[in-house]
């Protein structure tokens, strides 16, 4: 599904990872400072690699030695933020309608319905983000990464910024997510809970370097990383 | 009794006219001079924003004289336009809508760079994951974010041409009809005996488009802002 091999140095810190994912929901997990958001920002295409490859479902997206670098508008991945990043100026609906516009797809009324179902946000298309709470707004960000019809679907800890009570009324949705959408996904985390709840396979980050690759039910961390 | 007569409404329509065109016309270069300027590092930037900010320092009358020479039908940039394009400057309306629009163009700058540059970028990254190329982010994202600041560098702009008189008489001289703006008539008016009623109405006047200008800006800025924050 998408392989990784890559290096990057930034300032002081240097990061090196090397990775293949299977279909379904692979974990980056580790703990702050672990390179997780770099890895993924690479991926995205935000951030460029020093050397090394990325390939998604076998199209190359970046190659420092046939110097591809497939920019991000052009990739097809669909990235949800720590924060959200709603367009505040647009109402939910062109929110949710911005991939799709922006790709130049048709409008295609049985999937936007879909996932507004799936994510229970109908009742919150004319508001505006300004007007949401955390969990409202976390949702509309995942329904907007979704609705552009990614071929993999990056997660950057979409949950960190919310308190536990949003935390358990927004999880369901990524279980939804994961047994209906049937995206390949990269979830970001620190924390083993939501891990072993969402993912099947876990690539494991320690100060810029992949550590351990396995199986998300089997896998143990060190004890000051246990969220 | 307050009736203009019409040497001052000539001078009025052609005050609003000029800064109109002035306004118009420098926007979409204001545009993009201010997103360079917020968001690349090129050679040279800084003699850029040198450049762009002289109006705003130099005396008027140097504004005018360099448009002059440079403008001028006889000018190296004002010759080649005349013979090439058929536009000519010197001692028409539209010299006087270039030279205000040279000394507002600083104006208008500052206030879209400013604006431009407190735009969240992770917004305009956001945009591009979602398949927006750098054009349609711009579009879609920076402008209509930044347009509380591109509507109050328009109104500065207009406000600063309205009032514009040191360049343009300098650069297109004061003739009534052609380039007898309401600054250089009220200028005239003062130097012909028993001129101050008709001086005093069009200081009025001034006061009065100048008071517009800021309040309709003021409504506008207001209502680009008020759609940040929900509903």
């Amino acid at each position: 599904m998408l392989r990784v091999d890559v290096e990057k140095r930034l300032g002081d810190f240097s990061l090196a990872a090397k990775f293949e994912t299977a279909p379904g929901v692979t974990a980056l997990f580790g703990s702050s400072g672990s390179g997780k958001t770099s890895l993924v920002n690479m991926i995205a295409g935000l951030v460029m690699p020093d050397r090394g490859y990325i390939v998604v479902d076998g199209t190359t997206m970046f190659d420092s030695k046939t110097h591809v670098n497939v920019p991000p508008y052009k990739r097809g991945i669909g990235y949800v933020f720590q924060e959200g990043r709603l367009f505040p100026h647009m109402s939910v609906r062109a929110n949710l309608d911005y991939g799709r516009r922006m790709t130049g797809q048709k409008r295609d009324e049985a999937v936007s319905t879909r996932v507004i179902e799936l994510l229970g946000i109908g009742p919150l298309l004319d508001r505006r983000p300004g007007a949401l709470s955390g969990g409202e707004r976390q949702r509309v960000a995942i329904g907007r990464a979704l609705l552009m019809q990614p071929r993999l679907l990056l997660l950057d800890e979409p949950l960190a910024s919310l308190d536990a009570a949003r935390k358990a009324e927004i999880f369901p949705y990524l279980e939804l997510l994961r047994d209906e959408a049937k995206v390949p996904m990269i979830y970001v985390s620190h924390s083993l809970a939501e891990i072993r709840r969402i993912a099947n396979t876990v690539v494991h980050l320690n100060g810029g370097h992949v550590v351990d690759v396995g199986d998300a039910k089997s896998i143990r961390a060190p004890v000051s990383e246990f969220g | 009794m307050f009736h203009l007569t019409h040497e001052e409404w000539t001078a009025i329509r052609l005050s609003l006219w000029i800064a109109s065109v002035a306004t118009i016309v420098a926007m979409p270069i204001g545009i993009a001079v201010a997103w360079l300027l917020a968001r690349k590092h090129f050679w040279g930037k800084a003699l850029v924003d040198g450049i762009v900010h002289l109006p705003l320092v130099l005396p008027p009358v140097v504004t005018g004289y360099l448009l002059l020479i440079s403008f001028g039908r006889r000018g190296f940039i004002g010759s080649f336009l005349y013979e090439y394009l058929g536009i000519v400057f010197s001692f028409r309306w539209t010299g006087a809508a270039l030279a205000c629009g040279v000394m507002g163009f600083p104006l208008m700058v500052r206030a879209m760079r400013l604006s431009i540059e407190a735009i969240d970028r992770k917004l305009e990254s956001a945009a591009s994951t979602l398949g927006a190329s750098p054009f349609w982010t711009f579009l879609t994202v920076t402008l209509p974010l930044a347009l509380p600041g591109v509507i109050a560098g328009m109104v500065l702009c207009f406000a600063k041409a309205l009032g514009e008189f040191g360049a343009t008489i300098t650069f297109v001289s004061n003739i009534p009809g052609e380039t007898q703006t309401i600054s250089a008539a009220i200028y005239t008016y003062t130097n012909i005996p028993g001129g101050d009623a008709a001086a005093g109405r069009l200081v009025l006047v001034a006061i009065v488009l100048s008071l517009a200008a800021l309040i309709i800006s003021e409504w506008f800025a207001r209502r680009a802002g008020m759609r940040y924050h929900g509903d």
